[in-house]
């Protein structure tokens, strides 16, 4: 079952197990001795709970409480209050639901997409990649804000009615329909832009590999073209792929906020942390802890993924454990 | 090399009409008119404003007259909003934001790419850790934080930059600077990533085993393929720099031409938006040319001019 | 390896040396030091403007560069709201002070255009034509629509301006005011509808009366009435004379240095409105050299070429950055113009404009951010002005759909909206909660007809068939994808809920999507609000006639219009208001519209700034604005 490579590769005396073990338990074997990524890892998985499963157990989030603004922290309150006198604890825990979701899910979705449209044009080369590159220009050229009104204008409706629709026939709480309605356009139009650069960043490697000597085994071997391109190539970009992946989550997060102020995402008064985040800015001369605290959530959690993306990739990447 | 330019030349010809094609579209597909305003305009005078501006006709003679227009007269049109051709607008906004953007780029390649390298020396070290954890800070912090922060600790307290405006030669500083920290951080960790790639390849073992200081097998053998994503990464990166930020010319009062596509979109501005979004394009084609060229550089391997790609 | 060490190295040494080399060029003086020494007056001033010529623009920052470039008949006061200082007229007043429809303005005899050419009566002639010239298409126009017949010319009332002139005309012209004499966009595609009678040409004419069909009229007008219209029209048309030539036009110029306007209507305060910068005048001789008098955004605007008559005239203009005029020596009174200058600075956003304040950049900023308003009386409380503006800030309500289409209802959320919590907690500004939909002023009485009554709120919800919100459909409330518009929306979504048990879902979409849902009349509440033109009333009753342009709620009542009309004719103005306050009280008791707060202006200003008092309109005359270092 070894690939072209493996079996191209000498092995180093410490690296050899006395038994053949699987690909995925080497991984998480060398991932354990990666220190910082493990950190990262059981931070990413704290703040997983503290915002889905914690939360619940908070306050409501969205109850407004104008005589008590900008309250310091205290027990009823542990982070204080914000401008309308909600708690702060819960709004950035139920926030954190938000912005997860969106920049996993929609970073998951044009990572796919933009791996597979880039290893194909690389692959395929000739006029085929040249098509695939020109689509990619005209998408990036594309005014977004022009796209996004549109689509605000088209969706309004179909939001709405998705959402009725899921009550009714689902039998699904409304609140829980209309928070999930209103989030899909979102995905729609960060679906649409999310994976330009990446499909290009894994075009160029994809060009690259190609031309390595071991692909050039591997034809000669006689494997097909796909097999070639997603078990030989593919898995070779995925360092630069790994690392545009924890890239792409942060501005995803933060293009939510803009979108949402549009009107093409979370409907006030329910909240994310991109949005606490630019509301919390306006604040930075008076109540810095209103930009401070969601910030360091938002750059706890990313700091986390980024090492724990760097720890996979380490762990994952067979060649680079040699040395 | 040539014929490539010129077929590349030729695709981007296509793109650009395909672009424009989907843009007018889009445009008109926007609720909402370009004299859309909160008094009272009368139906009257929206119908003569249609006139001036061409409104009224048809839509497939409102499409073909544009380009008619623009091939034969150079004539992008009279923006609606700010009653002024729209090329003099970007003939007088570009510059600006090519300054801004070229500090930018040098900020960004200047901070990212080196610590990038010493990060990639140094894997798995603190100096990594450090250093990408410095960069994390260029991605977690977005720039309409960056800009306010840098105004309200920097730009006060010292005494010749301005908290806005673009007059004097320094005022470039701190926006290129907010605006270049993202790319910084996407170049730190690209190169990184890229470089870590290079590095698990035969011919780096050669060069271990020949006896050469790991930095050396770094940066003599190592650079030039470790740069590849971080070169396609600049392509679209470049040319949105160059074409200036909202948000930065915002918050610093640079009038540069990135506040142009949000206000042609908001105001329903066609032919702005039009002239923004072809120019644009025409950066993206011309900066993804220059990326593919660069990339077939570092990697002769990398048959650019033969596939016609 | 080596030489990436030194370059790294030299490149680094270069930004830090060029970063020192620049350090020794500071002097020391701040940007606002230099300016007040040089007397040049530095503002904030949100935006560019779209163009300075004063029939073509409609904003406020506009209107702050013109009326430092031009001046008009008469002057605002620097510090007395509702007073009248003398501009260009010397003098003013109606020939009949019991019946004030026809006025005499005395022009003085020195006033001259900023190139030395002479500013006469009519060069006002031209203007007022100018603006009010269809194809100029001004947004503007109506604010002269007071002038006998400016309606008819600039809306092209042909057919009116014929047949009143008929003496055996055979209905009441009010009888045909369902006519699509103008432009009807919801008409079918293929009939002339779409364009309107009175625009159709000679040949449309023809076609129309062979074909009938083609137009299609209110059951109520007998054939008579349509074919001899159409047959006026076609004679008209195929005569190619111009409406200019059909209609007696108000404003005349009995002599060079008198102008006299003749109104449709008494209006005691005409003077008021003539400070407005659409009744300004336009250079004829310089306008006419750079194009029509009806072509838009030609060159006579730009720097090299503008001519004006007011205490500045234009020094450069360039492009998004700024805008600077300096003193106009040939100006009538250039001897008592305190400034030698004003620099306009187009800051969009109003964080910086506050930052460029804070680090001495600018005079006066154009507002100040609700967020910032706490720091700003924390550390700039004497620079801080809060000044009482004239304007209402109000939700609209679709009265079309349910729910409130039941005025019940409308009066419920009215009287559940915590005026004084938002404001005192949300906005901060200073601003009063509205007790009516007029803002007091001198002799106006208040309506006081707006208050916080919950208890009362929920039984008139509970009466209207909705009892603790039960029932109630899905309500949508419509606003802006600002920071603080969402805030007040997510107080108000908290109140109604407390005191109402209403659930209300803000939707918040990008300026213009926001302003065309709400003339569709695509939602059920909207932010909304009304700035008056002029110190009148009336600015702020005449926006809701049914099919009026501001209007939007989709309400209208005839009684309500009846009362507007009985106040226009009336000679006394105390009649007048009380007429007016009458008219308010009805509206206020069907509450079409969701009062809120009256406007409150804050900004900052620095304290070089003298003779800059409070004012409702907030129009400074430029003329008296000094900058003195104590």
């Amino acid at each position: 079952m070894a690939t072209a490579e493996q079996t191209s590769e000498p092995q180093k005396a410490e690296n050899m197990h006395s038994a053949p073990s699987s690909l995925s338990k080497d991984a998480w074997l060398r991932m354990k001795k990666n220190k910082v990524a493990m950190v990262s890892l059981g931070v990413f998985i704290v703040m997983i709970v503290l915002c889905f499963a914690m939360a619940w157990k908070c306050k409501d989030p969205n109850i407004i409480n104008l005589t008590n603004k900008f309250a310091a922290p205290s027990a009823e309150h542990w982070f204080g209050t914000d401008a309308l006198g909600r708690d702060l604890f819960s709004r950035i825990l139920y926030g954190g639901q938000i912005s997860m979701l969106v920049g996993l899910v929609a970073t998951f979705v044009s990572v796919c997409i933009g791996v597979t449209y880039g290893s194909i044009s690389g692959f395929a080369g000739g006029r085929t990649d040249a098509f695939m590159m020109r689509v990619v220009d005209i998408l990036l050229s594309i005014p977004f804000l022009v796209l996004v009104i549109v689509l605000q204008a088209v969706l309004k409706d179909w939001s709405s009615d998705t959402s009725a629709w899921f009550v009714e026939t689902l039998k699904w709480k409304k609140d829980f329909s209309d928070r999930l309605t209103n989030i899909i356009p979102l995905f729609f139009a960060l679906g649409i832009f999310g994976w330009l650069t990446l499909a290009r960043i894994v075009r160029a490697q994809v060009l690259s590999i190609k031309e390595r000597e071991f692909i050039e085994a591997a034809h000669a071997l006689g494997y097909s073209n796909s097999r070639i391109l997603f078990r030989h190539i593919i898995p070779n970009t995925l360092g630069p792929t790994v690392v545009y992946a924890t890239l792409t989550v942060p501005s995803f997060i933060m293009y939510e906020a803009t979108l949402s102020y549009l009107g093409l995402g979370v409907k006030p008064p329910n909240s994310s942390w991109g949005i606490l985040i630019k509301e919390g800015a306006n604040y930075m001369e008076t109540h810095p802890e209103l930009l401070l605290l969601p910030g360091f959530f938002f750059s706890l959690t990313l700091f986390a993924l980024n090492f724990l993306g760097d720890g996979l990739r380490d762990a994952l990447d067979v060649k680079a454990s040699k040395d | 090399m040539i014929r490539f330019i010129f077929n590349r030349f030729l695709q981007g010809l296509l793109v650009l009409f395909a672009l424009y094609t989907i843009t007018f579209f889009l445009a008109k597909a926007m609720p909402g008119e370009p004299f859309t305003s909160e008094k009272n305009v009368s139906e009257f005078t929206k119908q003569n404003l249609r006139k001036l501006y061409g409104l009224d006709k048809s839509l497939p003679e409102q499409y073909f007259r544009y380009p008619y227009r623009v091939l034969t007269q150079g004539d992008f049109g009279v923006s609606s909003s700010k009653g002024k051709p729209v090329r003099d607008i970007i003939a007088n906004s570009f510059p600006v934001s090519l300054v801004l953007g070229l500090g930018a780029l040098g900020f960004a390649v200047g901070i990212g790419i080196p610590l990038g390298i010493l990060a990639a020396i140094r894997k798995n070290t603190w100096v990594d850790w450090g250093l990408m954890g410095f960069a994390m800070i260029g991605i977690c912090v977005p720039a309409f934080t960056i800009g306010p922060l840098l105004q309200i600790l920097v730009a006060a307290n010292v005494p010749w930059l301005k908290v806005a405006g673009w007059g004097s030669p320094q005022d470039f500083l701190l926006p290129a600077f907010t605006l270049g920290l993202v790319s910084a951080a996407y170049l730190a960790r690209l190169t990184r990533g890229g470089i870590l790639e290079i590095l698990s390849q035969d011919f780096i073992r050669t060069a271990h085993a020949k006896g050469l200081s790991p930095t050396t097998v770094i940066l003599k053998h190592s650079l030039r393929g470790g740069l590849l994503p971080s070169v396609a990464y600049l392509g679209p990166a470049f040319a949105a720099l160059i074409s200036g930020s909202f948000i930065v010319e915002s918050i610093f009062l640079v009038p540069g031409m990135g506040q142009h596509f949000v206000n042609a979109a908001v105001s329903r501005d066609e032919f702005l938006l039009l002239g923004v979004s072809m120019f644009f394009g025409f950066l993206i084609i011309v900066m993804n040319l220059f990326s593919d060229i660069l990339t077939g550089v570092l990697d002769p391997r990398v048959r650019m001019g033969k596939e016609g790609a | 390896m080596k030489t990436f060490r030194n370059l790294f190295v030299i490149t680094q040494s270069l930004l830090l040396a060029s970063i020192l080399l620049l350090q020794t060029g500071c002097e020391g003086e701040t940007t606002v030091d230099k300016a007040t020494r040089e007397g040049i007056f530095l503002m904030g001033n949100s935006a560019e403007p779209k163009d300075l010529d004063p029939h073509i623009v409609s904003g406020v920052l506009e209107n702050n560069i013109i009326s430092s470039l031009f001046e008009g008949l008469v002057l605002e006061h620097p510090s007395k709201d509702g007073v009248a200082l003398p501009g260009v007229a010397e003098e003013w007043y109606p020939e009949d002070k019991e019946n004030p429809t026809t006025w005499i303005f005395k022009l003085r005899k020195e006033a001259k255009w900023s190139d030395g050419h002479p500013l006469t009566a009519e060069d006002f002639l031209f203007s007022f034509r100018r603006i009010l010239t269809p194809e100029l298409a001004s947004d503007y126009a109506f604010m002269l629509f007071y002038i006998r017949d400016a309606e008819a010319y600039h809306k092209s009332q042909r057919a009116y301006l014929l047949c009143r002139e008929e003496e055996d005309f055979p209905v009441e012209w009010e009888s045909l005011k369902d006519v699509d004499f103008g432009p009807n966009d919801e008409a079918e595609e293929d009939l002339f509808n779409r364009k309107g009678l009175d625009l159709l040409t000679a040949k449309e004419l023809e076609e129309l009366i062979k074909e009938p069909k083609l137009f299609e009229w209110p059951e109520s007008v007998t054939e008579e009435v349509r074919n001899l219209i159409l047959e006026k029209s076609l004679e008209f048309a195929k005569s190619g004379k111009k409406i200019w030539d059909l209609i007696d036009f108000g404003a005349t110029a009995p002599d060079p240095h008198t102008l006299k306007v003749e109104l449709n209507a008494p209006l005691p305060f005409l003077p008021e409105v003539t400070k407005h910068y659409t009744w300004f005048p336009v250079p004829k001789h310089a306008v006419l050299k750079h194009g029509r008098m009806s072509e838009r955004f030609t060159d006579w605007t730009k720097a090299e070429n503008l001519v004006c008559n007011g205490p500045f005239v234009l020094k450069s203009w360039v492009f998004n950055d700024h805008i600077e005029v300096e003193r106009n020596p040939k100006y009538w009174d250039a001897e008592n113009v305190q400034l030698n200058g004003v620099r306009f600075l187009p800051i969009a956003n109003l964080f910086t404009e506050c930052r460029m304040f804070f680090n001495n950049q600018l005079h006066v900023t154009y507002t100040l951010a609700p967020e910032l308003i706490e720091y700003a009386k924390l550390h700039y409380a004497k620079n801080l002005r809060n000044e009482l503006y004239l304007g209402t800030y109000f939700i609209r309500t679709n009265t079309t759909r349910k729910p409130f289409d039941d005025p019940r209802v409308r009066l419920a959320f009215s009287m559940a909206l915590d005026q004084k919590a938002i404001i005192d907690n949300v906005l901060q500004g200073g601003q009063k909660p509205a007790t009516g939909l007029v803002p007091a002023f001198s002799g106006y009485p208040d309506a006081n007809m707006v208050k916080f009554d919950p208890e009362g709120a929920k039984k008139l919800l509970a009466e209207a068939g909705y009892p603790g919100g039960k029932g109630l459909p899905d309500i949508e409330y419509l606003t802006v994808d600002k920071e603080t518009s969402k805030a007040v929306g997510e107080a108000m979504q908290a109140i109604w809920k407390e005191h109402l048990g209403a659930n209300i879902e803000i939707v918040q979409m990008e300026w213009t999507s926001y302003i065309t849902n709400m003339f569709d009349l695509n939602y059920d509440l909207a932010a909304g609000g009304w700035i008056g033109d002029y110190m009148d009333p009336l600015t702020f009753l005449d926006m809701w006639m049914k099919g009026a342009g501001n209007n939007r709620t989709g309400w209208s009542s005839e009684e309500f219009e009846n009362i507007l009309k009985e106040a226009s004719a009336a000679t006394n103005a105390k009649d007048r208001y009380t007429l007016l306050s009458k008219a308010e009280k009805l509206f206020l008791s069907e509450r079409p519209i969701l009062p809120l707060y009256y406007y409150s202006r804050n900004y900052l200003l620095h304290k070089d700034v003298k003779n800059w008092h409070p004012l409702l309109l907030d129009h400074h005359p430029w003329k008296y604005v000094k900058l003195q270092r104590d």
